[in-house]
């Protein structure tokens, strides 16, 4: 076999593109496991360490509330993830399966809606927690994003697939909507609704401008604000290993999520995610 | 009448949310907008006009976000679909390894944009004890000492849209990737019976059935683009006017809350200006779109 | 342009990677294809036509073995340069591109001294699209077009820089019965009118008969048989050619040479002059039975359909490999069904005999 010059150049390209997105990576954990006192005294820093160490880690852990930050992230997470659920599934049944007046009308309604950027709205919504004394609460911090159009709309495309006869045999058998959506449509669509609440708990983790708006009492800090504040104000500035430690702890739980469902949310994502 | 009320029920929490938070605050944001000398503590305001807009336009804080603005769409919209189109047509070419290659250029979706931030911070940062590995990889080659963070603009700008391309870049590479792959390969071995040259295929095949992507592509970039926001937070910190380096989406953030807020009317003019100019620059990408992409 | 082929081997690594052996599409192809004519390469799904055809057009490469157009050895040369022109299965029109882009981009592809000027271009465009009766349709888009059309387009499109060559993948798969009897005219009509020899794929045994000069009968990547239509027909080289031409299927029964004749059961059917004693299948044509009082073959009565011109008379017999024999009477004859039995006697140019073993056809 001959090896073509142009395979060359394709794979030397695309290893290129791998590691400008993998160095990062690469170097946060690196710093994270080199000493304070080492890393300082690098003028030029070292590609490898012959001690590692997991102060930096301790340190990330005590000096500031890094685990409470994730802890709150984690709450926030759950609540959010899944009343979005209860919320999208129930108005993904009535526009797909239900029949009523009006319908038509009330669908695009909410598709319209998915053309308002999100900046839009902040402003408002924000006025609107101060006012309902929500700040500092996990409740201000939820209840802005507990509905998608998109997921609903997402979601009622995939209730649409699943035969009408499998609904008029359940309705001859007296079966009641509620009973049929939990027992036959949740169970058939389970591949969509795992799709999106995977797709929601990253945005929920990546979440920053709402929370940074509506908390600024550290309590209620999720890790995207955690980390703006220890850059800002934690570790004494100058702890780099540290914060880098606390960097990969925020890091970990999302990137094992998608090492476990990658083809999951790859495929999620090429429906009709965005980011930004 | 218990049937025709199940559907309501159903609709009814989705109905509820939306009604708070996204349509009363829709027509909120157009009357904020309005009120002049808008004063959060009394929620009153002197008189209804387009003042606050004037104030936004002639404030050199926005101007400064417009011009940052602008300079990130024109460089990183472009440069990022190129190169994903680029990247896409190389991973699409093989097929060993071509499962790790995705996987590793999916990464910096599902990372924290804040935490990876902080890392090129310190890739790029100019501190006490290092130069930062960047600027002394520039030096090696002979290059002067930069600081990418705290130093001349053009350097920060270089960081901003190298750090935007980073994060917006798996997405498009996922997108094209499958937009490639759903081009049916007969017709690659059509255009191969036919003798067609390697630049023809892609120029008069590939790019014409895999367009409507790259113009999706385009336009989500633009808009993305224009609300950037949270990249610059991780790169330049908060204060993102100290720096030079504030947006629109930052200026209006600056203009609600913090030190500097307290003015939902000016962060609602800031905001309806923004929207006003995505719109039109989508209605401008929808229009040559039409003109040019072929749709099945 | 004939085609010969010379030992031609392709053989692939399987699939399941457990099994070590690899796939052999196609063994050991030797035959020449007459120039000028039309030409069936006939089997069923999976027995390597598509990979045979793929090896002509250069799209494959041979694992062993030479192809010549005429008397170039064209093994080696490389698809874009082979000069064929291909119409595939589900035509691979460009969508984004109208009818008279699609048929024209071949000739854009010309560089150096065969580039042609737009006049040029031009006029074989309406050339090709005048010969395949589509001159009306050249600003359309081909999903604004039926399948026929579509598939003209196709033929246009591969004809246009005059291949020395055509072929033709399954060309009549996708289009629906009606559409398929007038595109089979049609497709003979063109290649009558440009003489270009084709080669076409089919798993349609009626296809092949009704528009080919000579077909080829293949079969687990083996040739079986290569001849005219008519002659495979009637004289069908073995067991697996007889039962694959002709709709409805040959009827094949167990039987045996015995003292020079045929035996079906007890019954003798057949002289067999100078045939040593052995099992054999007899396999009759629906249309070599001839209803007899007195014929040799009881046969039990299972029903009867009328089909206007001729009738249908179903009916078992224990030493038929099948379920139910078919055997196809002209509707003018008259016949009682007595005790549920029918006698038969054979027309013995309809009848064909195998050997049990070697399933080869036995010459009586």
């Amino acid at each position: 076999m001959k090896i073509k010059p142009g395979k060359i150049i394709n794979y030397i390209l695309l290893v290129i593109w791998g590691l400008i997105v993998l160095f990062p990576f690469y170097w946060m954990i690196l710093t994270s496991i080199k000493g304070y006192g080492a890393y300082n005294s690098e003028y030029v820093p070292k590609f490898f360490t012959a001690n590692p160490t997991f102060e930096n880690y301790v340190t990330a852990f005590t000096a500031v509330p890094l685990a409470k930050y994730f802890f709150n992230t984690l709450i926030f997470t759950v609540i959010t993830t899944g009343l979005m659920m209860v919320v999208v599934i129930l108005s993904a049944f009535a526009f797909a399966r239900l029949s009523f007046k009006g319908k038509d009308l009330v669908f695009s309604l909410f598709l319209s809606l998915m053309m308002i950027p999100n900046e839009l709205v902040i402003i408002t919504n924000f006025v609107t927690i101060t006012n309902l004394d929500l700040r500092n609460t996990f409740m201000g911090l939820v209840l802005p994003s507990v509905t998608s159009v998109f997921y609903i709309y997402l979601l009622k495309e995939n209730f649409e697939q699943i035969p009408e006869n499998l609904y008029k045999a359940a309705k001859v058998d007296g079966t009641s909507d509620f009973r049929y959506l939990t027992r036959v449509m949740l169970p058939i669509s389970k591949p969509t609704i795992v799709t999106i609440t995977i797709l929601k708990v990253i945005e929920c983790w990546n979440s920053y401008v709402w929370p940074r708006l509506i908390t600024d009492d550290p309590n209620f800090f999720l890790v995207s604000n955690g980390i703006q504040e220890i850059r800002e104000n934690g570790f004494g500035r100058e702890n780099v290993p540290a914060m880098m430690a606390a960097v990969v702890v925020i890091s970990v739980p999302l990137v094992v999520l998608f090492l476990v469902f990658r083809r999951k949310i790859m495929d999620g994502v090429a429906r009709g995610g965005t980011k930004g | 009448m218990k049937k025709s009320l199940t559907p309501w029920l159903c609709l009814l929490p989705a109905i509820l949310f939306l009604g708070v938070f996204m349509v009363y605050p829709l027509i909120d944001v157009l009357v904020y907008s309005a009120e002049e000398g808008y004063n959060f503590a009394s929620q009153s305001f002197w008189s209804v006009g387009l003042y606050n807009y004037s104030y936004v336009l002639h404030d050199p804080f926005f101007i400064q976000a417009l011009k940052n603005t602008f300079i990130i769409v024109i460089i990183t919209v472009p440069l990022s679909t190129g190169i994903a189109l680029l990247i896409s047509l190389g991973l699409s070419s093989i097929k060993a390894l071509r499962d790790l290659f995705q996987t590793v250029y999916f990464l910096p979706y599902v990372t924290n944009t804040l935490a990876v931030g902080l890392v090129f911070m310190i890739l790029f940062k100019k501190t006490a004890y290092s130069d930062g590995l960047v600027s002394l990889l520039i030096q090696t080659f002979g290059g002067p000492s930069v600081d990418f963070i705290d130093g001349p603009y053009w350097a920060k700008m270089f960081v901003m849209c190298f750090y935007t391309i980073w994060i917006v870049m798996p997405f498009k590479i996922l997108i094209l990737t499958s937009a490639l792959a759903s081009v049916d390969p007969v017709y690659y071995k059509a255009a191969q019976v036919d003798a067609t040259p390697k630049w023809r295929v892609f120029t008069k095949i590939t790019l014409p059935m895999i367009s409507p992507m790259v113009f999706y592509l385009v336009i989500t970039g633009f808009i993305g683009a224009f609300k950037a926001y949270s990249d610059e937070v991780a790169l330049f910190g908060t204060n993102l006017n100290a720096a030079g380096m504030n947006t629109i989406v930052g200026y209006v953030y600056d203009m609600l809350y913090g030190d500097s807020g307290g003015y939902p009317s000016y962060a609602s003019a800031a905001a309806l200006i923004l929207f006003a100019i995505v719109f039109t620059i989508t209605t401008i990408n929808l229009m040559v779109s039409r003109k040019t992409v072929y749709y099945q | 342009m004939k085609i010969v082929l010379k030992h031609l081997t392709k053989r692939f690594p399987n699939r399941n990677k457990k099994i070590k052996e690899d796939v052999i599409a196609v063994n050991d192809f030797d035959f020449t294809i007459p120039d000028g004519k039309f030409i069936g390469l006939l089997g069923p799904s999976g027995c390597g036509k598509s990979t045979a055809l793929n090896l002509i057009c250069g799209l494959e490469k041979p694992t062993e073995g030479r192809i010549f157009f005429g008397d170039t050895d064209v093994t080696d040369v490389a698809v874009e340069e082979r000069g064929v022109g291909l119409v595939f299965q589900n035509y691979a029109l460009y969508p984004h591109l109208t009818v008279y882009e699609n048929i024209k981009f071949p000739l854009g592809n010309l560089r150096g001294a065969d580039k042609l000027t737009k006049e040029e271009m031009d006029k074989r465009v309406r050339e090709a699209a005048k010969l395949v009766q589509i001159d009306e349709l050249l600003e359309r888009r081909p999903n604004e077009m039926s399948g026929g059309q579509q598939q003209r387009v196709a033929i246009a499109r591969a004809l246009v820089k005059n291949p020395k060559v055509l072929l033709l993948d399954e060309p009549l798969s996708n289009l629906d019965a009606r559409l398929r009897l007038q595109t089979r005219e049609e497709l003979k009509r063109i290649q009558l009118k440009t003489g270009i020899t084709t080669v076409f794929v089919t798993h349609d045994q009626e296809e092949a008969m009704s528009i080919s000069d000579v077909i080829v009968v293949m079969k687990d990547g083996i040739l079986q048989q290569m001849g005219e239509p008519q002659e495979i027909y009637d004289e069908p080289a073995n067991l697996f050619v007889a039962s694959f031409l002709g709709t409805p299927q040959i009827n094949v029964f167990n039987g045996r040479i015995k003292d020079e004749k045929v035996y079906i059961g007890d019954s003798a059917v057949m002289d067999a002059k100078g045939q040593p004693d052995r099992e054999v299948s007899v396999a009759v044509r629906p249309e070599g039975f001839i209803l007899d009082e007195n014929g040799t073959l009881e046969c039990e009565f299972v029903n009867r359909e009328v089909m206007g011109r001729d009738t249908s008379f179903i009916v078992t017999h224990p030493d038929f490999t099948g379920v139910n024999i078919r055997a196809i009477i002209a509707s003018d004859e008259t016949y009682e069904v007595k005790d549920g039995k029918v006698r038969f006697s054979l027309k013995p140019h309809k009848v064909r005999i195998f050997d049990k073993s070697t399933t080869e056809r036995v010459k009586l």
